[in-house]
Formats: structure tokens, sequence, C-alpha cells
């Protein structure tokens, strides 16, 4: 392999690791704070997807307004899922919401069948979006670069939120003592729907670039990348944003560089995700970015 | 300012609080002092609004208002709003976040920043101790500093009324006086505190009125230094 193709595959996985990171972190937000799996995320991934096809192909809005219509849909179909699944079962133990999570994923994804059909159809990429540009030998396409870049500056801003705002202050608060949080003033219910809302945004926004990249959308696609982003969020400590993006990144350097080195592992790609797992559960069960785990009071 | 008639509180089948009347004005520390399972806890915690369905009458009258505002059945956000803040027991201080992150947590309902930055400097002042371990982790100080960090906390959202759930749990004898010489210190000030202790003599030294709780009931009151004085409760509370 000579250098021209490493950087390609080098900015390949930086990609595909952002997107990956970017779903990760809805699941490592909920998790950190209710100790929930959101099997939905993936879910409404699919749905952001979905919305920007609808936006732009069927009723032919420009692409900016289409993906802040998607992005607002996804978000309310999050809060809506948190609202209806997992608030009433709020002070019911843990199993009942996890249980209540694999169901709306069913739901979510059979109203899909139902609603879109089953079949796959074709996202149109915005010709500026895969004009190539050489660099030297290397030839990049603008939407390679634009992915980690703008994963990059979402991640930097959510960080912000999280570890300078008030009601990132009550986040951090909810996830380790749900009840003094409550008599500090901080309406417990509003600041979970924040992080449903922030968590389903990134992931409705990685469910367009994903559309985008990979130029189809289906009522499953959100399947395999939920359960990848779900291990990066476990790889890189539950609970850790830093740690759900590091999660994200290894997880797409190692699905793709495997491929690249060993082209003929191809078949296999997706079980390097779940050996990661299996390997980081018996190393280090916290992840590489994660506190140790105590049991919630 | 504060008035409960005929509160009772069940958990399950148990009757934990049955039918004790409080009453608290304006200026006052008092005390609601007994064993372990009296009912003190669940008292103060009824206030806060973190029992749910307890019987009775909880009035609140906050210094804008003449008329008392029935408290039952508000969530505990609310009742920070409305001037009520609960320390609670056994500190609960956020051990992740740091002792000035704890301070703003405390803060959270309030929205002017000249204000907050204030009332920091006024509960650094009240304890130097937190001033000097300000980035520290909340998890990293030791048990009276941490006593200290719930208190200024409880403070941090300005309450007209505030409440100390066993404050001096788990405290060496030499913290507990200077834990309780700071209290003594807010009420001068003109805060209003109610106090939940199981050690009779530091709360009683300090309350202007005491109530004895024994499995749910208020089996005595008075002012603290009549209880001080009592026979009975210098038999049963503060060892003879």
């Amino acid at each position: 392999m000579n250098l021209n193709m490493f950087v390609q595959h080098f900015i390949n996985a930086l990609g595909l690791g952002s997107l990956y990171g970017l779903i990760a972190i809805g699941y490592t937000m909920v998790y950190g704070i209710l100790r929930l799996i959101n099997f939905a995320h993936g879910d409404i991934f699919m749905l952001g997807a979905y919305f920007v096809f609808f936006a732009t192909i069927q009723f032919k809005l420009p692409w900016e307004f289409g993906v802040s219509l998607a992005i607002a849909g996804a978000t309310l179909c999050g809060l809506l899922v948190d609202r209806i699944a997992y608030r009433p079962l709020r002070s019911a133990p843990r199993i009942s919401a996890l249980i209540s999570a694999i169901g709306v994923s069913f739901f979510l994804e059979n109203l899909a069948i139902v609603m879109f059909t089953g079949m796959p159809r074709a996202v149109l990429q915005p010709p500026w979006l895969m004009k190539p540009i050489l660099v030297g030998d290397v030839r990049l396409i603008p939407l390679g670069l634009m992915v980690p870049t703008i994963s990059f500056v979402l991640v930097s801003g959510l960080l912000w939120i999280v570890y300078r705002t008030r009601p990132g202050l009550a986040m951090r608060s909810i996830s380790h003592d749900i009840e003094t949080t409550r008599l500090m003033g901080v309406s417990v219910d509003r600041i979970i729907a924040l992080t449903f809302a922030l968590g389903s945004a990134l992931a409705a926004l990685a469910g367009i670039m994903w559309a985008l990249r990979y130029p189809r959308v289906e009522p499953f696609m959100g399947i395999f990348p939920g359960f990848k982003a779900f291990i990066a969020a476990v790889f890189g400590g539950i609970g850790s944003i830093p740690g759900a993006m590091v999660g994200g990144l290894a997880l797409g350097f190692v699905e793709i560089m495997s491929v690249a080195f060993f082209p003929n592992l191809s078949g296999y790609k997706d079980a390097f995700a779940f050996v990661l797992l299996i390997v980081i559960l018996l190393i280090r069960p916290t992840g590489l970015m994660g506190e140790k785990m105590e049991e919630k009071i | 300012m504060l008035d409960i008639q005929n509160l009772n509180i069940w958990y399950g089948g148990i009757h934990a609080v049955k039918g004790i009347d409080v009453s608290i004005r304006r200026g006052e520390i008092v005390t609601l002092i007994g064993a372990n399972g009296a009912g003190k806890s669940s008292t103060i915690r009824a206030i806060a609004g973190l029992v749910r369905g307890f019987k009775g009458f909880i009035g609140y009258t906050s210094d804008q208002e003449k008329q008392p505002v029935r408290l039952n059945g508000r969530r505990p956000e609310e009742m920070v709003r409305m001037g009520i803040a609960l320390s609670p027991e056994g500190r609960r201080i956020l051990p992740h976040l740091t002792v000035e992150e704890n301070l703003r947590l405390g803060a959270y309902t309030r929205g002017s920043r000249a204000e907050i930055a204030y009332d920091m400097d006024y509960v650094y002042n009240l304890f130097p101790r937190l001033q000097e371990r300000r980035s520290q982790k909340g998890g990293t100080l030791s048990g009276g500093e941490q006593q200290m960090l719930a208190v200024g906390r409880a403070l941090m959202s300005r309450p007209e009324l505030l409440m100390l759930d066993e404050p001096s749990l788990g405290l060496a004898p030499m913290l507990v006086s200077e834990v309780f010489n700071v209290i003594g210190e807010i009420n001068r000030q003109g805060k209003t505190i109610l106090l939940v202790e199981q050690n009779a003599f530091a709360a009683l030294s300090i309350a202007h009125k005491a109530y004895v709780l024994e499995v749910g009931s208020v089996v005595l009151q008075g002012t603290g230094e009549e209880l001080l004085h009592n026979p009975q409760v210098r038999e049963a509370y503060l060892g003879g």
C-alpha cells in the first residue's frame, strides 16, 4: 500500500469513526443519566436520514433547509420516545425501561416500513459534495473532509454545553444523584428531555451524513450503525462523551484499516467490532475513559 | 412561617409519623430531636417535597406573602423556588463535581451572576476551608468539609427556610461544634433554620424551640434551654 492510498483510507476511517462517535454520544449520555440503553437511538438515526431524503428529494427543498428540518423532526421523535416510552417508567425497575426501549425500536422500524415501504431508496448526492479535490496525488472528496470536521465542531459544542453551562451541570449532577439534584431546584425531567434532544439531534445529523456517504436510506439502516456505536460507547467508557468519540474513531479505524490491509477479511468487517467489544469487556470492563461503575442508590 | 398540622406519613404499612404539629416562626432555629426512626427525617423530607402521599397540612408563608401557601403535593424543585432548601442526611454532595460546581448547583434556580458570586463569597467566608478547596472534587473532601459544603450548597439558593438533616452525622466532636457554631452564626444573620438531629445536646444548645419525637409522635416540646435541663430528656438523650 502506498502513502497515497493510506491517506485515503485514513480520511475514510476518520469519517466513519466520527459518525460512530456522533451516534455513540447519544447512547452514552442517556446511559450516563438514566442507566438505560436507548435501543431506539439507531432508529432516530434512520429517521433523520429519511427526513432529509423526503425534504430534499421528494419535496425539493434546498439542502440547508432540508437538513435543519430533518434534525428538528428527528429531535422531536427522540423527545416523544422519552416522553411516551421511558418517562412513565422512571421509577420502575430498570429492566422495564430496557424492554420498553426494545419495543420502541421495533415499533419505529416497522412504522418506517409501513410509511416509507421497505424498499431502499437512493439518495442523490449534491455534486458539490462529491467533486474531488486533488491535494498532491491524493484525491479527496469534500464530503469525506466535511464529515469529520462537522463532527469535531459538534462534539466541541456539546462538551461546552455539558461542562460550561447550567443545564450541563445539572446533567452531570443527575447522573450521580437524582434526588439531591431535585433538591437543588432542578426539574429533572426537563434536563432528561434536553439530553434526549441533544443525543437525537446528533444521531439525526449522523444519519444524514451516513445517507450521503452510502447514498441510500432503508428502514433497517439504523440497526448496525446503532450496534456499532453502542460498542463504541462501551469501548470508550459508557457515560463519557470524549470516550464515545474516541471509541467511535477506534472502531472506524479498526473496520477500515482491517479491510484495507487484509482485503481477504472484508467479509468479516462487521465481526471486528464485536471482537473489539469482547476484548475490552475482558480487559477493561469500564472502557477506556469510563469511571468506575457504582451501583446507583 | 411554617405551620405543620396533624402530619401523618406511611411507608408501605408502617405508620412512620403519627399526627405531629410543628410551627416555626421567622428567625428561629427549631430542632426536631429523637432516636433513629422517630420520624424526624420523614417530616423534613415531607416539607421538602420528597415524600408522596402524606396526610395533614403543611403551610408556608414566604416573605412576600401574607397568606400561608399549602405545600402538600408540590415537587422538590418548586420548594426551592419558594425559598425552602434542604441539606439532606448523609450530606449527598456530588463527589465528581468540584466544590465550586457543587455550590453553583445549589444556586441553580437563580439568575443573577452577580448575586451568585456574592453568595459564594458569603459561603467561603463562613467556611474558609471550602475556598481553599474550591477546585477540588467534592469526593476528595473530609467528612467535615463535605458537611460544610452541603450546608453551603443549601445556602446558595438563598433560602428563607434552611433545613438541615443530621448535620452532625459521622463527624468528630470538635467538628460538630465547629459546624454548629456556623449554624448559629447563620441564624444570627437572620436565617430561619429547621434542624433535625440525633445529637440532642448540640441541637438543643443552639435551638430556640425543640420538639422531641418518639416513634412518630411529639412527646415533649419547649425551648432549647428548657429541654436541655429537662430530666426526661437528660435521661433519654443526654446520657443522664
